[in-house]
């Protein structure tokens, strides 16, 4: 009989060029960059007098050091223009083609640019300088971060030597209430299996949450993998998947797509695979989340206090005590943007919200950031009025980028300050030193923004 | 990559944080380089130092945190960094084991490191030895901050670390240890082994699903 396999061992599978003792060499069929990663492996190279493998296979955005309120000539810090022109001299130098840099009508942040021009398809493998690439597991691309060393090696060669993950499947069952988004799903299961609980894993979520989750929202699950210590988080692929990527600028057209939609429907673990380790939540336990401490394994639900197990130094760092409710946390600022939380979808949500609440920002608010994911996203919110109904609330409407997610540009969080963000890391002096992140969904970051303090949604969202 | 010098006695330092993640080792700020070297400077900067630095400003130039354990005399001169759990998580940034190492650090130990944060350490010849528990919680009992210590023996060949009267083994994929102690070219290896089977794969690839590898480059 045939071994049953996951869907993490079916794409890995078939990408194995060479088998050794203890490792494998497997194809590498796409790598996104930004500026930040990238330099050093690009001088690597220069180094050793060779050229990149096959420039079919690269895509580069500047999204990391880029401003979001201005073009080029705007940014102030030297070095941050000095990375953004070295990327810009490879990418001439090496006549890559996929390229968009600050200010393209293509920008944005490069886990939203890979997926929605359909440069990364389901089932591809693919890595890049950025440990956010576990985003595209939500379409079944095997895909995960990797340092710059990696990053150069992929460069010149088109493969990787790595050593296989073990398998793990989370499944969460169940129907989520309408309040609570896949953000809040990602930080449950963070919290119940720890920030290093997936370390040597690939996680496939499963289960029926996933199964009526868009594929956006697949994606901020995946996109947080690894902030449980997954390098992977895969999700199986089904109609939406197809759906997703039917007319996107890189993907298969007319007969060729018949054929793909063939094989994407094939993207799933066998009925009976074995995994290695495997845990069972229910929607039914999963509140809208804020995070209170400085890894994102520290959360609870909105309607909870701090814990009393919580660690002493998170809550000193916080400004927050043991037994404070979480309702009771004064909000500073908001920050509705970054991979996991800024496509068009996260924004349609949140303008919906505040439609519906009806309120202006918050008068202790000293400010909400909205930064889309890419050029594409704010075209699409700016044809449907979601830039209106933000900046009629007194918001800012940014340029894409990474922005304050973690302050490499002038969007910087001041400290001592608590941040309601929509972001992915809540670690120390991550969105600007001494600044407090609470890390929440859009809902919730909304919910703050009006209300200046975290409210249980479901109490003035009936 | 450089070589690591097999069979060596080493200083120690120990901090006893766990979850350190790379956004700690090296923060944001200091990302902005094109070249490796240097970074060192900035290792752990929100914590060891009160000021705020910005790149080219070095480390003697900084006020220093007198608490942090890199400040301590008694780890001066530290090879050796015994550290809590599930060190490196986080940001993918390579960074971190080029300010570790830039630092002056060879080899960290800990009870569990982040995957690409290992993969990241072994490229740039930082050897990460996984321990026990109760052997980390030895270690750092033994080199604590109050009395300075001798020096760690570390023999990565026959993967054994000696300190005080205690001897452990660890655990190494071969094939890292290989890199490690050769300081092999792994970019020139792979295109002069492996060139034309990789040639031959994407060919395969493309016949088979051509849907995924000839659209619309």
């Amino acid at each position: 009989m045939k071994m049953k396999k996951t869907l993490y061992d079916k794409i890995f599978d078939s990408h194995v060029i060479k088998k050794y003792k203890d490792s494998y060499l497997i194809k590498i069929d796409r790598m996104p960059g930004h500026e930040v990663t990238s330099a050093q492996a690009f001088s690597d190279m220069e180094l050793n007098k060779r050229t990149p493998w096959n420039i079919n296979q690269l895509l580069f955005v500047e999204d990391h050091n880029t401003p979001t309120d201005g073009g080029y000539d705007s940014i102030t810090d030297a070095n941050s223009k000095k990375q953004i022109d070295t990327l810009r001299n490879n990418i001439n130098k090496y006549k890559i083609k996929k390229f968009y840099p600050l200010s393209d009508d293509g920008n944005g942040i490069v886990h939203v640019v890979s997926t929605e021009t359909g440069f990364i398809l389901p089932g591809t493998t693919a890595v890049c300088g950025d440990s956010h690439t576990a985003t595209y597991g939500a379409v079944s691309s095997l895909a995960f971060g990797v340092g710059t060393s990696e990053v150069s090696v992929v460069l010149q060669t088109g493969v990787l030597r790595v050593q296989k993950l073990k398998n793990m499947r989370i499944v969460v069952d169940g129907i989520l209430n309408s309040l609570v988004t896949p953000k809040d799903v990602i930080l449950y299961i963070i919290s119940k299996i720890s920030t290093s609980g997936g370390t040597g894993y690939a996680i496939e979520f499963a289960g029926k949450v996933f199964e009526d989750m868009s594929v956006e929202g697949r994606m901020t699950v995946s996109n947080m993998a690894i902030e449980a210590g997954a390098k992977v988080g895969l999700i199986a692929s089904d109609k939406k998947t197809i759906e997703y990527f039917s007319g996107r600028k890189f993907t298969p057209s007319g007969e060729e797509f018949k054929k793909f939609s063939e094989f994407v429907m094939s993207l799933k673990s066998d009925d009976d695979a074995v995994f290695d380790k495997e845990y069972i939540f229910y929607a039914d336990d999963i509140e809208p989340q804020v995070t209170y401490g400085t890894n994102p394994a520290e959360t609870v639900g909105i309607s909870k206090k701090i814990p009393d197990n919580s660690n002493e130094s998170s809550l000193e760092y916080m400004g927050l005590e043991v037994g404070e409710k979480i309702s009771d946390i004064k909000v500073d600022r908001v920050f509705l943007g970054s991979c996991t939380n800024s496509r068009i979808e996260d924004l349609r949500m949140a303008s919906k919200i505040l439609k519906k609440i009806n309120k202006k920002q918050h008068k202790d608010i000293k400010q909400v950031l909205v930064v889309p994911g890419s050029m594409e996203v704010k075209r699409k919110a700016e044809e449907e009025g979601i830039d209106k109904i933000f900046k009629d609330a007194g918001f800012e409407w940014r340029n894409p980028g990474c922005s304050a997610c973690l302050a490499m540009n002038n969007d910087i969080m001041p400290s001592g300050e608590h941040i309601a963000s929509t972001s992915n890391r809540n670690f120390r002096d991550r969105q600007g030193k001494g600044a407090r992140t609470h890390l929440v969904s859009p809902i919730v970051a909304i919910i703050a923004a009006t209300y200046g303090r975290f409210i249980i949604p479901k109490e003035i969202l009936k | 990559m450089k070589k690591f010098k097999d069979k060596t006695y080493l200083n120690v330092a120990v901090w006893e944080k766990e979850n350190v993640d790379t956004d700690i080792i090296i923060p944001s700020d200091y990302l902005k380089v094109i070249k490796k070297d240097g970074l060192g400077n900035y290792l752990f900067d929100s914590m060891r130092f009160i000021d705020d630095g910005q790149l080219g400003k070095l480390s003697k130039d900084r006020k220093k945190n007198k608490d942090f354990f890199l400040n301590l005399d008694i780890y001066k001169d530290a090879e050796v960094l015994i550290v809590g759990k599930n060190f490196g998580c986080g940001s993918s940034r390579e960074h971190a084991p080029w300010a570790i190492s830039d630092y002056g650090f060879k080899v960290v130990i800990s009870e569990s490191f982040a995957n690409i944060f290992y993969e990241n350490s072994f490229k740039n010849g930082l050897l990460l030895i996984e321990l026990k528990k109760d052997e980390i919680k030895y270690l750092m009992n033994y080199y604590n901050k109050e009395e300075k210590k001798d020096k760690i023996y570390i023999d990565l060949e026959n993967q054994i670390i000696k300190a005080g009267n205690k001897e452990f083994s660890f655990e190494i994929n071969e094939g890292k240890k290989r890199y490690l102690i050769s300081g092999l070219d792994e970019v020139g290896n792979i295109l002069e082994e492996m060139k034309g089977e990789i040639k031959k794969f994407e060919k395969e690839q493309e016949k088979k699903y051509p849907f995924l590898y000839n659209v619309n480059n």
